[in-house]
Order: structure tokens, then C-alpha cells, then sequence
């Protein structure tokens, strides 16, 4: 295997270069959001510079050029996951947008009084939420898959949460807030051996490693642009397409539409049935860019390199008296979340910006986690294959003068 | 007792000194470590205003028409940022901690650093330090 050239890498990376009050900026908050490689931001310019116009029925030829570029990213984005059919993407804002789709249509269709939703005991904010407001709407009940200490999820509790009540299990790829990767393939066959379809929520995973829908056999599939290199407000909901066709449609306006009159209106066919109104055209063809990105990159190498970041980041934080690692699951991808005895998660991560390494305390959008375990919030380092083991080093070394220094009175 | 815009000046001439972030960072820390205890007392929910990602327990005591506080954070910089607003507003009549507008705060860079986290609630504690000289002026007239 050829050596990962992660020098050669981060030219690609502008932003990798801006100095943080003078300092080398030290980029660890990747599960928050990555950064844009040169041709996604170009990408962009070129789009605005070149052809802006609003696509599809536009006869001119701005807009059959802005239409084309647009549409050629559907395509990009079943490769990217391997979906059967580019019909079975549709874009919308991000992985919340998503998950908030499949509630209000799929779940809204489906779901009774006293029937059930399944997620699990780490889950983000955005796939618990939606799933509460539409158990309330409908008087149904929402369960969670537990974990164990070490952040795992307890995939012998699944079987018996599945009940003929369970509608559908919602369920974390990697877990944002304690890196952990879930057996989602697993957790899916059991749903399936119940008949019970599964939304994936895939925001962290399709930064760390190739997903393959279809091999998992995900029913829905919900990712974030701008977590994979791409911009900010566009992201990717995968449906089974005989799924897709199914459901209701999710918001009324323009594109969605067959014909209209006063008296009724018929829908246009998936996936334009559940993007109504101008898309986001521009970052739609940003993130195609970033497509493209990911498959010149060598994935296999680019994946060992970060396994090789967290190994180490994990190796050195936890070697450091007063550490304790929150998520210490034997599968994990991307995130070092830890608290440190006697020392605030804010005050260490504000000790590491003055220092240029960007890092994220608090609880991470999954407060039942942080509940969990007992602790207000963590301090978390996230990385992306352009970080490097230098940063790594700087992080622990940091990480060690913070305590020293918010903690004067332990000998050190 | 000075007057606040002395006060804030005397703040503000003091951060100028600093070069940069890190040895402001630094400074208010060490305010923070520094701040007085509060009375266990007062360290409950009633007391207690909550962050995004840290926790203030405010107290304020009226004594002939000027308020004194005291207060505490599970955050050391937090308690720094309090010890900064308590400089200006401890010890000074109701009326003109309810006029204050703590323009301090701008000039030393301090918001630019907490405004974009929401993290430290620093004006949920500016807030309730006036809900206090409210409650003080009100009783006055």
C-alpha cells in the first residue's frame, strides 16, 4: 500500500494554513464540520461566475448548463453511498432535514396511536427530536436501545425492543459525541427479520470510511454535505426507492408538482416529489466537487491514517493523570471525547484555542449521553485524514499545560 | 467608591497591556481563581443560572441603595468574567447598574471570544445582575 502523503494532502486545504492568533491553526473539530478542499470552494465561484440560474425549464442556455451540472450530482451521490438507482436521492438541507423528512412523511403515514419508534442511547439531538414531536403527535412511544459504559450499544437489548408495535428503528452510524461505530448491519437484519425498516443516521460515518447502502441494507440513509468536504446547507436522504414512492409527499411549492389547479394537484415522480421549491443549486454542485474529491482520494489509505491519529491521540490523552476517555468502544472512528479531573471542559478548550488548536467542550448535541455518563459535557478532539502527528503531539502537550496550568495547586 | 466609567477605564487600560488572547485568557483565569467563595447557601437552584456550558450561582445584597454581589461558576474562566463585572457593578447604586451598559466588555475583546460559543452566559449574568438592582430600585421609590 503506498504510503498516505498527508503533507501533499493538506495543499489542497487552504484553510489548513490561516494562522490562529499567529499560531498554526491545529483543526480538531472535524465531526463538527470539515474543511473545503480547493476544488469545492471553486466549485462554488465558478458556479456564480459562470452559470447561475434557476434549472430545470429553463430554455436558455445558462440554465441547460446549470441544470446538467446539478443533475450529474445525484448520480455522484449514489456512487458515493452505493444507492441501486439515483432516484432514490433526494437532496435537502442536511442529515436533520432528512431524518425530519422521513418523520413527516413515512412516519406520519405509518404511525399510530401506541406504536413504537426504536432509537438508540446515543443519538444527536436531530434524531431524537423529530421522532419525539411525531410520537406526540400520534400518541405513540418512543424506545432506546441502551448502551454500556464503554459507549457500546447493547445489540443483545435490540431483539426484544423490536415489537409488532416498532414502526421503524432510527439509528446513529458513528456516534458524534463518543466516535462509537455502531453494528448497524446487524441491528438491521433484526429489524428486517421483523419487518421493520431502518433510517441510518450517517452524518459522522461517511467521513471515516465507505458506505455501502445497499449492503447494509439501509432502508433510509441520511448524510451531511458539509461533514464530507462539501458546503454548508445540502445533504442527501437515500430511500428505498419502492419506500420513497410510498410516502407522502413532504413540503408543497414548485418542482414537486405534476399539474395544478384550484381543485387538485398530482405530484411529480420521486425524487422531485420531496424537493420542492428552487434547490440549492450552488452547493448541490459544491458537493459534487466534493464527490469527485473523495474518489480520487485513496479512501483504504486515508481511513488507516486516521485510525492511526486516533490510536495515537488516544494513546497520549489517556496517559495523562486526571484524563478520563468518555466512549472507549472497541470500534471507533474519528472522535476522542474526555473529561479531566477538577479541570472545566471550557476552560481547557478555551486554554487550547489561545493556543490555535481547535477543539469542542460541552455536550456535543447529545445530552442524554453526557447524562449517561454522569458528566456535564467533554472535551473533544475530532479528526479528518489532513490532520497530522504533529497535531496530535501538540494536542497532549497542550492538553498537559492546560491542567498545569487551571490546576496550580496539584503537583504536577 | 469610583464611579463605573472610571472603573471600565481602568479595566480596559489594563487590557491594552496584553498582547493578544492568550494573555488575556490567562489574566481572567487567574481573576477566576481568585474570586471570593460564596456562601454554600447560596449555592442552589434558586440561585443558579444556567449556560449552555456552565453553571453561575449569582447572589445580590442591597445595602443602603447599593448592591454587592457575590457569586461562583463551575467554570474558572467564568468566574473571571464575574469578577470583571463585579468590578465595575459590586458596590454601586440600583439605579445606575440598571443604566449600565458595560461597554467594557467591547473594548477588551471579551465578546468576540463568547458571543459566537453561547457557552458561557455571560449576558444571562449581566441579566440577572439588573433583575437584582431592579428589585433594589423598585424597593427604593
Amino acid at each position: 500500500m503506498a504510503e498516505f502523503n498527508v503533507n501533499e494532502i493538506r495543499k489542497d486545504f487552504p484553510i489548513l494554513s490561516v494562522k490562529a492568533y499567529g499560531k498554526p491553526l491545529v483543526y480538531f473539530d472535524n465531526a463538527a464540520t470539515s474543511q473545503k478542499p480547493q476544488p469545492v470552494i471553486d466549485s462554488l465561484v465558478d458556479y456564480y461566475t459562470n452559470y447561475n440560474a434557476n434549472i430545470h425549464r429553463g430554455v436558455h442556455f445558462l440554465s441547460q448548463k446549470a441544470s446538467s451540472a446539478f443533475d450529474e450530482v445525484r448520480e455522484k451521490a449514489r456512487a458515493f453511498i452505493h444507492a441501486a438507482s439515483e432516484r432514490e436521492i433526494i437532496f435537502v438541507r442536511g442529515t436533520t432535514e432528512a431524518i425530519n423528512l422521513v418523520a413527516s412523511t413515512y412516519g406520519r403515514k405509518h404511525l399510530e396511536k401506541g406504536d413504537e419508534i426504536l432509537i438508540s442511547a446515543m443519538e444527536h439531538h436531530s434524531n431524537i427530536i423529530p421522532w419525539q414531536m411525531l410520537c406526540g403527535e400520534k400518541g405513540a412511544v418512543l424506545k432506546v436501545i441502551p448502551m454500556n459504559d464503554r459507549g457500546e450499544l447493547m445489540l443483545d437489548k435490540v431483539e426484544a425492543l423490536l415489537s409488532e408495535k416498532t414502526k421503524l428503528v432510527s439509528l446513529v452510524h458513528v456516534s458524534n459525541s463518543l466516535g462509537t461505530i455502531n453494528p448497524v448491519k446487524e441491528v438491521i437484519a433484526l429489524a428486517h427479520a421483523k419487518g421493520i425498516p431502518v433510517l441510518v443516521d450517517g452524518a459522522q460515518s461517511t467521513a471515516h470510511g465507505e458506505v455501502d447502502v445497499q449492503d447494509l441494507d439501509a432502508d433510509f440513509f441520511a448524510f451531511s454535505a458539509h461533514k464530507i468536504l462539501g458546503p454548508t446547507g445540502v445533504g442527501c436522504l437515500y430511500g428505498k426507492l419502492h419506500l420513497l414512492e410510498d410516502m407522502p409527499p413532504y413540503q408543497g411549492g414548485g418542482e414537486m408538482i405534476q399539474t395544478v389547479s384550484f381543485d387538485r394537484t398530482t405530484y411529480n415522480e420521486v425524487p422531485y416529489k420531496f424537493e420542492a421549491g428552487t434547490p440549492n443549486i450552488a452547493d448541490v454542485i459544491a458537493l459534487g466537487a466534493a464527490f469527485d474529491y473523495w474518489s480520487r482520494l485513496d479512501r483504504k489509505a486515508a481511513g488507516a491514517w486516521e485510525q492511526e491519529l486516533l490510536t495515537r491521540a488516544t494513546t497520549l490523552v489517556s496517559g495523562i493523570p486526571g484524563v478520563r476517555l468518555i466512549g472507549t468502544a472497541a470500534q471507533k472512528a474519528g472522535v476522542l471525547s474526555f473529561v479531566i479531573e477538577g479541570v472545566n471542559a471550557l476552560d481547557a478548550g478555551m486554554y487550547l484555542d489561545t493556543k490555535g488548536i481547535a477543539v469542542r467542550t460541552g455536550h456535543h448535541c447529545t445530552e442524554p449521553v453526557m447524562l449517561r455518563f454522569g458528566i456535564p459535557g467533554t472535551l473533544r478532539a475530532s479528526f479528518m485524514f489532513y490532520n497530522t502527528m504533529d497535531e496530535v503531539d501538540l494536542l497532549a502537550e497542550n492538553l498537559r499545560n492546560a491542567i498545569r496550568f487551571l490546576q496550580p495547586q496539584a503537583a504536577l | 467608591m469610583k464611579s463605573m466609567q472610571v472603573i471600565e477605564q481602568e479595566i480596559v487600560e489594563d487590557f491594552n497591556l496584553f498582547e493578544g488572547w492568550e494573555e488575556k485568557y490567562q489574566y481572567i483565569i487567574e481573576l477566576g481563581q481568585k474570586l471570593p467563595a460564596l456562601d454554600a447557601r447560596y449555592k442552589t437552584d434558586a440561585y443558579k443560572i444556567k449556560g449552555c456550558q456552565s453553571s453561575v450561582w449569582l447572589h445580590g445584597e442591597e445595602k443602603e441603595g447599593r448592591l454587592y454581589f457575590s457569586a461562583d461558576s463551575d467554570s474558572t474562566f467564568v468566574k473571571g468574567e464575574i469578577a470583571l463585572l463585579m468590578q465595575v457593578l459590586s458596590g454601586q447604586l440600583a439605579e445606575d447598574i440598571l443604566n449600565s451598559r458595560l461597554d467594557f466588555i467591547d473594548a477588551i475583546g471579551l465578546r468576540q471570544h463568547i458571543a459566537v460559543t453561547r457557552a458561557n452566559g455571560l449576558a444571562s449574568m449581566i441579566k440577572q445582575m439588573k433583575t437584582y438592582a431592579l428589585a433594589a430600585a423598585n424597593i427604593q421609590k
